[in-house]
């Protein structure tokens, strides 16, 4: 027989395993590797707007005066406290003593003082400078003190200094960041070997509360099917932005993988040229908004994972109106409208740039636009050619995209946005939402904003984006909402 | 063989020849599968069933259903004809601008015009075919009648090399010397006299090139460049089937062995006709 050669190689293979490598593995591991899809083109987040910096750096490698928790709400950093006058002007800033940087020289006011004069100067290339717009100086009180004087009142001032953009660098070595980060946080840059993967170390001199991981490196994978085989083989521990959201059905079914789904900031509208006939009439809009049947995009396109929504505004911020029952997915009125607008034989251009949910969702809202007698021509492009010939030249009728800066409700009010909207009421709107500091009044200007471009059926809206991510069961700690572009890693721990 | 029914002969010695056979019955099965998706598909090949996505194949559905719930069966055959219909168009370009400019560059041996023929194809030749195709997608748009253009372009050296490396050495013979102390102009010496002598040739080589344009469509279809969707196109039901290749197998095995098989087929046809066109083989027999 030869089960008993079989057998026998079988036991003394478990019993070789159990001397080499069991027992050290029952001691939690203490290093982690996080998929990334995009590579950061530096690590400088003061200079630079890819998410991929921040994603890499934010927490990490640098920190700001506060910071963003997981829920978004805002937290103290490298100031441990603030006292804000009742004019609301001036913002005085208890530093956290005893802060070096990664090349041991000490953090104090001067630094702070150093990189905000830095982010803000005319010269600067900091991506966020409207950050910064409204500080009119940045005095150094003693070591561990500064103040700060705003020109005028700036309600989420804050919430600026959270961002990645407005992080503490060091006079030292803030020209090299790019290549050779130099922060104070709780991780140092070990090595970056581009195109691959970036090391981040502990760092021993840390202030804060030390962090739980010996090591963590971000692996670029950008092909979908590379990063399924890469988490399936155990060679990365997570991917916090899967960007394959049909394989997250493999990963729910197996054991050793968690998977997280949170919100993200992103609005998918089928956006349409409002200035190009016959768009430019409001009821072919309308009409285009009640052909979509939002659940099938989102079960299609999505495997569903996405909130729908009728309105461009975040479902998870309070301020948001569920608007999406006025355009109800309803071919009969859409049909009718179309009649009523005097439109037959309507052929519309629909670009479709790379990500999978605008691919496989035009090919889905062209099949529902013909249900109603609309004709679509689909064109693939990729982003460049999105860019030029969309964003820029305005040569579509429609597309499909995901708008993901926070809050940004405000491109409605531009003349030269590439969906030509810039109605003057919404501008009035805005501008009153500007100059409005209280809470319930800025609550009821962002919902007249999301009800007006509803009414005017500016754009299809869609769904909002899920941040569909997955993980090793047994690693805690990972953001399941991106309030901002980050992996957080300070809390993340592997737990026994 | 008898001079007086070659016709039969032909046929007797192609239905013998078993490699012929298998391909030319493959090749028939996707030609007829096109022709029939004109008048019949099982289901509409571009409704789409989100309710009823990624089923494996039952009675119904006899491929299964993709990731929208459309029929996998019918966007095949659809499939099947914009294949088809792309390379058979590219290779009726290619052959249509590159057979005349052989026979011509042939008929002018030694000339400048055939130095400036046969290095411009030279130039052509000299690009990766599908990087030429990508390219010219990447600048008129992506689209069926753009990827027709690209093959097509790349198809005119090949068919314009084998013209005039077949057609000189007709030149050398004796009824083509004696054509031409008839008086008759290198023009129509080229297309009475040599076109359909080397006509077995070009044959062969377009069924060749046939099945080679069958998988240039699905490689700029794959990339996104060829048929645009709602049109189904094997290539790009490939590019879909890639993310959920673990979850749906049968998404990608169906469109990929519609490939192999088309291209499979052509290529045992070609070989068998070159086999059947070759004298000497013949004779052997």
């Amino acid at each position: 027989m030869t089960n008993k050669p079989i057998a026998a190689a079988a036991v003394s293979l478990l019993a070789l395993g159990l001397a080499l490598g069991v027992t050290p593995a029952a001691a939690a591991r203490m290093d982690a590797t996080i998929g990334m899809q995009l590579e950061p083109p530096n690590l400088d987040p003061t200079g630079g707007a890819a998410a991929a910096i921040d994603e890499v750096v934010y927490a990490n490698v640098f920190e700001g005066l506060t910071r963003f928790g997981a829920d978004g709400s805002i937290l103290p950093a490298l100031a441990k406290s603030w006292e804000i006058s009742d004019d609301g002007l001036t913002y005085t800033f208890m530093l956290n003593e005893g802060v070096k940087f990664h090349d041991g020289t000490d953090f104090d006011a001067e630094d702070v003082k150093f990189s905000l004069d830095r982010a803000r100067a005319d010269d600067s290339t900091n991506a966020q400078k409207a950050l910064f717009a409204d500080i009119a100086s940045v005095d150094v009180v003693d070591p561990a003190t500064v103040k700060v004087t705003l020109s005028k009142p700036n309600g989420s001032f804050l919430f600026n200094m959270a961002w990645g953009d407005a992080v503490i660098v060091a006079p030292e070595s803030a020209a090299d960041n790019a290549a050779k980060p130099v922060g104070t946080g709780p991780f140092k840059l070990n090595e970056w070997v581009k195109g691959d993967r970036v090391e981040l170390g502990r760092y021993d001199g840390y202030w804060g509360t030390p962090v739980k991981l010996d090591k963590v490196t971000f692996k670029f994978i950008s092909d979908p099917t590379a990063a399924f085989a890469a988490m399936m083989a155990d060679d990365i521990d997570a991917y916090p932005t899967f960007p394959a959201p049909e394989n997250l059905v493999q990963f729910e079914s197996d054991p050793r993988f968690e998977v997280i789904i949170g919100s993200s900031e992103g609005e998918t509208i089928l956006a349409m040229n409002n200035k190009q006939a016959p768009l430019d009439n409001v009821k072919v809009r309308q009409a285009v908004a009640h052909a979509i049947d939002r659940q099938a995009i989102i079960d299609g396109a999505m495997f569903g994972y996405g909130t729908p929504i009728g309105t461009h505004f975040a479902p998870h911020n309070p301020a948001y109106v569920d608007l999406t029952a006025q355009s109800a997915y309803d071919p009969e009125k859409s049909k009718a409208l179309l009649a009523e607008a005097g439109v037959s034989d309507l052929t519309l251009s629909l670009k479709l740039p790379p990500p999978s949910y605008a691919r496989r969702g035009g090919e889905i809202i062209a099949a529902q636009l013909r249900d109603v007698g609309i004709e679509t021509e689909i064109t693939n492009v990729e982003w460049a050619q999105w860019l030029d010939d969309v964003f820029k030249a305005k040569n579509f009728d429609l597309t499909i995209v995901s708008h993901t800066e926070p809050m940004d409700i405000g491109i409605y009010g531009r003349d030269d946005y590439y969906f030509q909207y810039g109605d003057a009421d919404f501008k009035a709107i805005m501008a009153d939402l500007d100059k409005a500091t209280d809470p319930a009044k800025r609550t009821e200007l962002m919902q007249a904003a999301q009800k007006k471009i509803a009414d005017d059926y500016v754009n299809g809206y869609l769904f909002q984006l899920a941040r569909t991510g997955v993980s090793n069961a047994k690693l805690k700690g990972i953001w399941p909402n991106s309030p901002t572009q980050a992996n957080d890693m300070t809390g993340v721990y592997w737990e026994d | 063989m008898t001079a007086a029914s070659p016709d039969r002969s032909f046929l007797r010695a192609a239905l013998g020849h078993p490699a012929f056979v298998i391909g030319f019955a493959l090749s028939l099965l996707f030609i007829a599968l096109a022709l029939v998706s004109f008048v019949w598909t099982p289901f509409d090949p571009t409704k789409l069933a989100i309710a009823n996505k990624l089923k494996t194949p039952t009675f119904e559905h006899w491929f299964g259903t993709d990731h929208f719930g459309r029929d996998m069966f019918s966007m095949i055959m659809v499939g099947a004809r914009v294949s088809i219909a792309v390379a058979f168009v590219a290779v009726g370009i290619g052959m249509l601008i590159g057979v005349p400019l052989g026979l011509y560059a042939a008929a002018r041996r030694g000339s400048l015009v055939d130095e400036v023929i046969m290095r411009g194809n030279d130039l052509v030749f000299a690009f990766p075919s599908l990087l030429l195709a990508i390219m010219i997608t990447a600048v008129f748009g992506p689209g069926a009648v753009n990827a027709i253009i690209a093959i097509g372009i790349f198809n005119v050296p090949v068919f314009a090399r084998l013209a005039r490396g077949a057609a000189l050495s007709l030149w050398t013979r004796d009824f083509v010397l004696a054509a031409r102390v008839a008086g008759k102009t290198r023009a129509r010496i080229s297309a009475e006299h040599i076109l359909p002598n080397i006509a077995n040739l070009l044959i062969v080589q377009g069924t060749i090139q046939f099945s080679l344009a069958i998988l240039a469509e699905a490689a700029l279809a794959y990339v996104g460049l060829g048929a645009q969707p709602p049109l189904p196109s094997w290539g790009r039901m490939l590019a879909d089937a890639q993310t959920l290749i673990s979850l749906a197998p049968h998404m990608a095995l169906f469109p990929g062995f519609a490939i192999i098989i088309t291209v499979l087929g052509l290529n045992l046809m070609g070989d068998g006709l070159r086999d059947l066109f070759d004298p000497k083989l013949r004779r052997g027999r």
